[in-house]
């Protein structure tokens, strides 16, 4: 019992940082249908972004500001750094082959996520580095939850990635810019024929689901500790999965698909062992492409002639 | 890909037909009149000749070449002619050499010789393909893309963890898990071993010679064409009773029959195989090279494989390297300005620049000239001018890269003098940080390069090289 407490603790923590990255994913694809590669890429200077202010700040051990405050601050430079990212991406790589063939933008995402991490790898070489966060956050901190106690930054992590995510449904089913960006993803030329500037709701777009990657990353640099340059990649290719699972383009599937995602990782961790982990996960997308391609709450797509 | 009516379609066919224009025209209309025949005994010509001029460890350059051309041949059947974005195509490659490794080394008490193992594994090969094309026939796209790229992953993971085979037998050690399989034997055909670098870059000649002329009939033949509908409009196709599924997977198979056929060269050659032989980045190589050289067609591809497997050489010597960042800067410059004026006052700029910014520098800091120059001809030539840090260079040269992107995306949206404001202290960043970084980082050089030319191709000149352009009929 107390196993799987803490297998399940783990993932929810894996799968609110995989649903908060798949939401990028999803949203970019709702409104472009692109596939975004780059996303991963976003992820990872996010979490390099965190670490260059925990850096600043004095590093974990020796912080001259106050830890919520040194927090706050890693998760405002990630958002900054991660949606700078996302919207230039947009601008240079994909805005020019708006109206190129299908496979075009494709190949230039690869192109932008290799340059990307070839970029991180100059600048931060190709050593790990660690946020060493248990004496940011004492380990010994926590809500004791039955036999377990869950460490306090596991606690924030899952506080945060839900409270994030409420308010994005919020904004996208309330506001108007929401309203703006729900109109673009059901049909682009009639939202631009009622008077909606396409060009800044994609950008909108870009910025918000950038903005979420950069804070994942800094949470999986917060709860695992290690971040490297090629981290990115494959947590794109997992929050992908989380984005298809839970039905692409749709949002609270891409919530659903993270959390399912996680839960599967951290089981297959805790009860088969740790090399199977990638694939079951590759497993999983294989299985709901070919029964129910349009993911668990996605919409089945209707091809116009 | 631009759009036109019928109309203009039919109207601007004679057009298209001598579309020679710019300063390439001379060299392209040569190259028209050539017959394709012509064309490949001219290729042949000179790559059988280049083992005579030059040494012994250039040969070997010359055999990544032509493995290189070779996979991207076959990559461009999936995704020029048919349009299929296979992200999974350096499995199959993987496949190949691994298959190869694994009955040709001691891995195995059993050895196959060349001549059963050869057709046993492209044939292998081509059913995977049209195995792993089988769940992909649904999918358009984006999906195919993201399966395909599981399937390399899947790829990867396997050959690295499961060196034994569950529930067989624990003695067999498969593929060697992470450390990969050491001492493939060479190719032995009729008594004769293929045991140099000459030998092995001949028969990898041959195929190449081989592959172009059946690829260049097959994409004349009904398959060929068919292939090129489905690219086109696969809806169209399906309604013109063409076999789309079939076709694809076709496709798959050939392509994939191609890259295993390349992989037992590979492994025999390289004398082992690897795990991280067949990762992310050999796929981002292939696909440089298919879309440098013009996805679709035939000469471009080999031309683009040309390009993209002789650049890791140049970079490896700084002497080379320099001559290659400094000629491609002016290359751009010319292109992105045009305007001789304009360049004129670009170059003075950034030497102007250059020289302000180093009796700044040098009188705030003593250590931001302190460093030493790359002992080559160019960089002892710019030592006076541009800042070769003694310390910190690390954090400096990554705010210079920083910047230096930021202001090549400046360049791109700005027009006009401001084109030119922007690009001075650009081209003064980009020279700092080739002087004081890349210049020593090859290989992330070349990952940058690698990855630049896919998105700009993309954005520019998305037939590539040699390609023919693509017009979209409304």
């Amino acid at each position: 019992m107390e196993f799987f407490l803490q297998q399940t603790v783990n993932g929810l923590t894996l799968g609110s940082v995989y649903a908060l990255i798949a939401l990028g994913y999803s949203m970019v694809y709702g409104i472009l249908k692109l596939l975004n590669f780059a996303h991963g890429e976003v992820y990872m200077f996010g979490a390099f972004a965190g670490y260059g202010v925990l850096t600043i700040l004095g590093g974990s051990s020796a912080l001259v500001v106050p830890v919520w405050l040194a927090i706050m601050l890693m998760f405002g430079a990630a958002m900054i750094v991660s949606a700078a990212i996302g919207v230039a991406l947009e601008r240079f790589a994909y805005r020019p082959l708006r109206n190129s063939t299908r496979i075009a933008p494709l190949i230039s995402a690869i192109g932008a996520s290799f340059f990307l991490q070839a970029a991180a790898l100059l600048m931060f070489t190709a050593n790990s580095r660690s946020y060493n966060t248990p004496s940011l956050i004492a380990i010994e901190t926590g809500i004791p939850l039955g036999p377990i106690r869950v460490w306090m930054v596991r606690v924030l992590v899952i506080v945060t990635a839900f409270v994030l995510m409420i308010l994005l449904t919020l904004w996208v089913n309330r506001s108007r810019t929401g309203k703006a960006v729900r109109a673009v993803s059901f049909d682009r030329e009639a939202a631009a024929m009622m008077g909606i500037d396409v060009d800044k709701v994609i950008v909108v777009t870009f910025l918000i689901g950038s903005a979420l990657a950069g804070i994942g990353g800094v949470m999986v640099g917060l709860v695992f500790g290690r971040i490297f340059h090629l981290m990115g990649f494959v947590a794109g290719l997992k929050a992908f999965t989380a984005a298809v699972v839970g039905g692409i383009g749709s949002i609270p599937g891409a919530m659903l698909g993270g959390l399912l995602i996680g839960f599967a990782e951290a089981y297959t961790t805790g009860y088969i062992s740790s090399t199977f982990q990638n694939l079951i996960v590759f497993g999983l997308l294989i299985v709901v492409l070919l029964v129910r391609p349009s993911g668990l709450l996605g919409r089945p797509e209707l091809v116009k002639v | 890909m631009s759009q036109i009516g019928v109309d203009q379609w039919v109207e601007q066919s004679d057009e298209r037909r001598q579309d020679y224009q710019g300063w390439t025209a001379p060299a392209r209309r040569l190259f028209d009149k050539l017959a394709p025949g012509g064309r490949l005994a001219l290729f042949l010509l000179v790559a059988a000749a280049y083992p005579f001029f030059v040494r012994g460890s250039d040969v070997r350059v010359g055999i990544t070449i032509l493995l290189l051309a070779m996979v991207a041949l076959g990559l461009n059947v999936v995704v020029g002619w048919a349009g299929l974005l296979d992200l999974g195509y350096v499995a199959f490659y993987g496949f190949g050499a691994y298959f190869y490794a694994i009955v040709a080394s001691n891995q195995l008490p059993a050895h196959w010789p060349t001549w059963i193992a050869i057709p046993v594994i492209v044939a292998a090969s081509a059913l995977l393909g049209a195995l792993l094309s089988l769940p992909s026939r649904r999918l358009v796209g984006d999906y195919l893309a993201i399966m395909t790229l599981f399937f390399a992953q899947v790829f990867v993971e396997l050959v690295r963890n499961f060196e034994r085979l569950p529930f067989v037998s624990d003695d067999l050690n498969l593929t060697g898990g992470p450390n990969g399989i050491p001492g493939v034997f060479p190719w032995e055909l009729f008594g004769f071993s293929f045991n140099t670098f000459h030998r092995n870059y001949y028969l990898a000649l041959a195929f190449v010679g081989l592959l172009i002329i059946g690829l260049h009939n097959l994409n004349d033949s009904r398959t060929g064409r068919a292939w090129r509908a489905l690219r086109e409009d696969t809806l169209a196709a399906e309604h013109m009773t063409t076999p789309v599924n079939r076709l694809k997977m076709l496709a798959f198979a050939v392509g994939a029959g191609i890259a295993g056929l390349t992989g037992t060269l590979f492994a025999a050659v390289q004398v082992g195989v690897f795990p991280n032989n067949f990762n992310l980045f050999f796929l981002i190589t292939m696909y440089a090279a298919v879309i440098l050289g013009g996805s679709g067609s035939i000469p471009g591809v080999v031309l683009g494989a040309i390009a993209i497997a002789y650049t890791p050489e140049l970079l490896r010597d700084p002497g080379k390297a320099g001559w290659l960042f400094y000629i491609g800067l002016v290359v751009l410059l010319v292109v992105v300005v045009r305007r001789w004026e304009r360049i004129a006052a670009t170059v003075g700029g950034v030497i102007v620049f250059g020289f302000i910014v180093r009796v700044v520098a040098s009188g705030i800091w003593d250590e931001a000239t302190m460093g030493e120059a790359n002992d080559t001809f160019i960089s002892r030539l710019i030592d006076d001018w541009v800042l070769v840090l003694g310390a910190q260079s690390d954090v400096i040269t990554n705010y210079a890269f920083v910047l230096a992107v930021v202001g090549m995306l400046t360049v791109v949206v700005a027009s006009g003098w401001w084109k030119i404001a922007a690009l001075i202290p650009t081209i003064y960043l980009a020279v700092l940080v080739w002087e004081n970084k890349l210049a020593f980082q090859p290989s992330i050089t070349r990952q940058l390069l690698f990855g630049g030319v896919l998105v700009v191709m993309m954005a520019v000149r998305p037939q590539g090289l040699l390609g023919t352009k693509r017009v979209e009929i409304i």
